[in-house]
């Protein structure tokens, strides 16, 4: 597995986040987070649902901006970012999110080449090449002419995907990559994300719920849970830790210290009947 | 007292609420403003959105002209042979379209037919997070897919509202001129005295600019503020028509008491 370049210099990683920390309001989803990805790390985020994963995501894009700590991304401190210098450092970036988020009024065609065309000044020809072949990478070269709305939801990810790796990007942060894939697809899906990240030397954070895929695909993995970092390692150190979370995710096990549901009140004070009344 | 306090403080809240909105809605003005020059580079961009929004409305709003002239003509003949002018139908027909009707029948129709569509189609957007993945991208959505729509109304209005009137006069002409028989020569040359070009004419087309630009802004910013759930949408939609329509009856108002005063 490729691990980051040795070099007498220090190494800038891509990513790398010191006591972040952000709240919704009143809401505090992330503490005190540390987080570092290199240059060539493919790195998974995990976390029950709601704990503040694609808030990490956001943060790391500067669509959110941390409350406390420090978010860096290539050596910046995106918190004194102007707009343009954020621009700069995006055009680097590609983002795949939760629900694929494609241009509704383009075709699948013109949505891949979206960031050639905004980006570059490459001529028609080379575009429409290029983005063939991302297109052949993600297996829907033959669905370029089709609209977004005629896309199945996991083709539809598949699209964004070649949509957010258009620019050979430096960074590119999945949100949920797997999500509504069938076997085949997740499987292609993951060993391609592995495979782009390889051959653009890029760094990638991915979020994702599936444990198995990606424990064999990636370089490193941090556990989100009550708004802070409660566990990370190499996949071989998570498959043999003892920590109770990393247990109880790993072994989808529904009791450990994971809440499966989102705070609130006990059931029984919620209902009308009173308690021993049950005809 | 304390249910007085309770709605004194929910009155306040929406007070204080409305000049927050409306704060915003000129700070998205001067941002969109900001970001028009990137976008009128793009001139296909904004050719576009003129055609979505000027050309696709051309149908309903010559109808509707027609059928506004239609009207004019008789009821303008009714009224003018009482006083035995009836060849003054022209110029009353003219003058009513090119001052009011115009301007403000056309803003009204375009809020709904154009306006509503632009939030929607900006709200979906935004509900569909385009809007953030285009940020993401490095593509500010405002100079992309707000400044163009902005400009397409701002542009496409005059346009139809001129459009409106030429057809609500062909309206009259036909009632008055074809069916009724007022003398075609004297139709045309009174209404060609009295028509003045910077008195009714220029003024007419500020109206309508001023409403394009009134409508175009409500649509887009309402579209941009909406809350990016099925229910803020649908909520937005409803929001440019109501607001455009009271903001063109307003504007109307204020516009004609300082062009119009008989001097
Ligand atoms: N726009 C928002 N405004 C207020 N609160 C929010 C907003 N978005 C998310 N939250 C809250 O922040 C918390 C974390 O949300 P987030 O979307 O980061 O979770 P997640 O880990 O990505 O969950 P999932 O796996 O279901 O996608 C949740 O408790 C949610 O209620
Ligand atoms: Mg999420």
């Amino acid at each position: 597995m490729p691990q980051p370049l040795a070099s007498s210099a220090p190494v800038v990683p891509v990513v790398r986040l010191s006591q972040a920390g952000f709240a919704y309001g009143d809401n505090a989803v992330l503490r005190g987070v540390d987080l570092t990805v290199h240059r060539g790390q493919v790195v998974a985020i995990m976390g029950s649902s709601g704990s503040g994963k694609t808030t990490l995501l956001r943060l790391i894009g500067g669509q959110l901006r941390a409350n406390a700590g420090k978010v860096e991304v290539a050596g910046q401190d995106l918190g004194g970012l102007s707009r343009a210098a954020l621009y700069a450092l995006r055009r680097r970036m590609g983002m795949l999110f939760q629900f694929g988020a494609l241009f509704t009024d383009m075709s699948v065609f013109d949505n891949v080449a979206f960031p050639l065309r905004e980006h570059t000044d490459l001529p028609a020809a080379l575009i429409h090449d290029l983005v063939l072949m991302k297109l052949q990478a993600v297996g829907l070269r033959g669905a370029a002419g089709l609209k977004p709305g005629e896309l199945s939801g996991g083709m539809a990810r598949r699209v964004a995907l070649a949509r957010a790796v258009a620019l050979d990007p430096l960074l590119v942060l999945y949100d949920e990559p797997f999500a509504g894939l069938d076997p085949i697809s997740l499987g292609i899906t993951a060993q391609l994300i592995r495979r782009l990240n390889d051959a653009l030397g890029a760094a990638s954070v991915m979020v994702t719920h599936d444990v198995h895929v990606s424990l064999d695909l990636v370089d490193y993995v941090y556990f989100v849970s009550g708004g802070g970092i409660v566990a990370h390692g190499t996949p071989t150190e998570i498959r043999a830790s003892n920590d109770p979370y990393v247990h109880q995710f790993v072994h989808a096990e529904a009791d450990g210290p994971v809440p499966f549901h989102y705070p609130a009140p006990p059931l029984a004070s919620l209902l009308s009947l009173p308690e021993g009344d049950v005809p | 007292m304390s249910a007085l306090a309770g709605v004194l403080r929910k009155l306040g809240a929406r007070v204080v609420d409305s000049v927050w909105r409306l704060g915003f809605a000129v700070r998205f003005l001067f941002a969109v403003l900001r970001y028009s020059g990137q976008s009128f580079q793009r001139l296909p961009l904004t050719i576009r959105e003129i055609y979505f929004s000027g050309v696709l409305s051309l149908l309903i709003i010559l109808v509707s002209g027609l059928f506004i002239g239609l009207v004019l003509g008789l009821q303008g003949y009714d009224i003018l042979q009482r006083f035995g002018s009836s060849s003054a139908l022209g110029t009353m027909v003219a003058l009513s379209l090119l001052r009011e009707l115009g301007p403000v029948v056309a803003g009204l129709l375009f809020a709904s037919r154009a306006g509503s569509a632009v939030t929607a189609e900006i709200g979906l957007m935004k509900t569909t997070e385009q809007l953030q993945a285009m940020d993401m991208m490095a593509v500010n959505p405002i100079a992309r897919v707000i400044a163009p729509r902005f400009w397409g109304g701002v542009i496409s209005m005059p346009l139809l509202a001129a459009m409106f009137s030429a057809m609500g006069i062909f309206g009259g002409w036909l009632i008055g001129v074809v069916v009724i028989g007022v003398d075609n020569g004297s139709f045309w040359s009174q209404m060609q005295d009295a028509v003045d070009f910077r008195y009714d004419i220029v003024n007419g087309f500020i109206k309508s600019f001023v409403f394009g630009t009134a409508v175009s802004l409500i649509a887009v910013f309402e579209g941009y503020d909406c809350q990016p759930t099925a229910e803020g949408v649908s909520r937005a939609i409803t929001r440019t028509v109501v607001s455009s329509a009271l903001v063109i009856l307003a504007l109307d108002f204020v516009l004609t008491s300082f062009m119009f005063r008989g001097l």
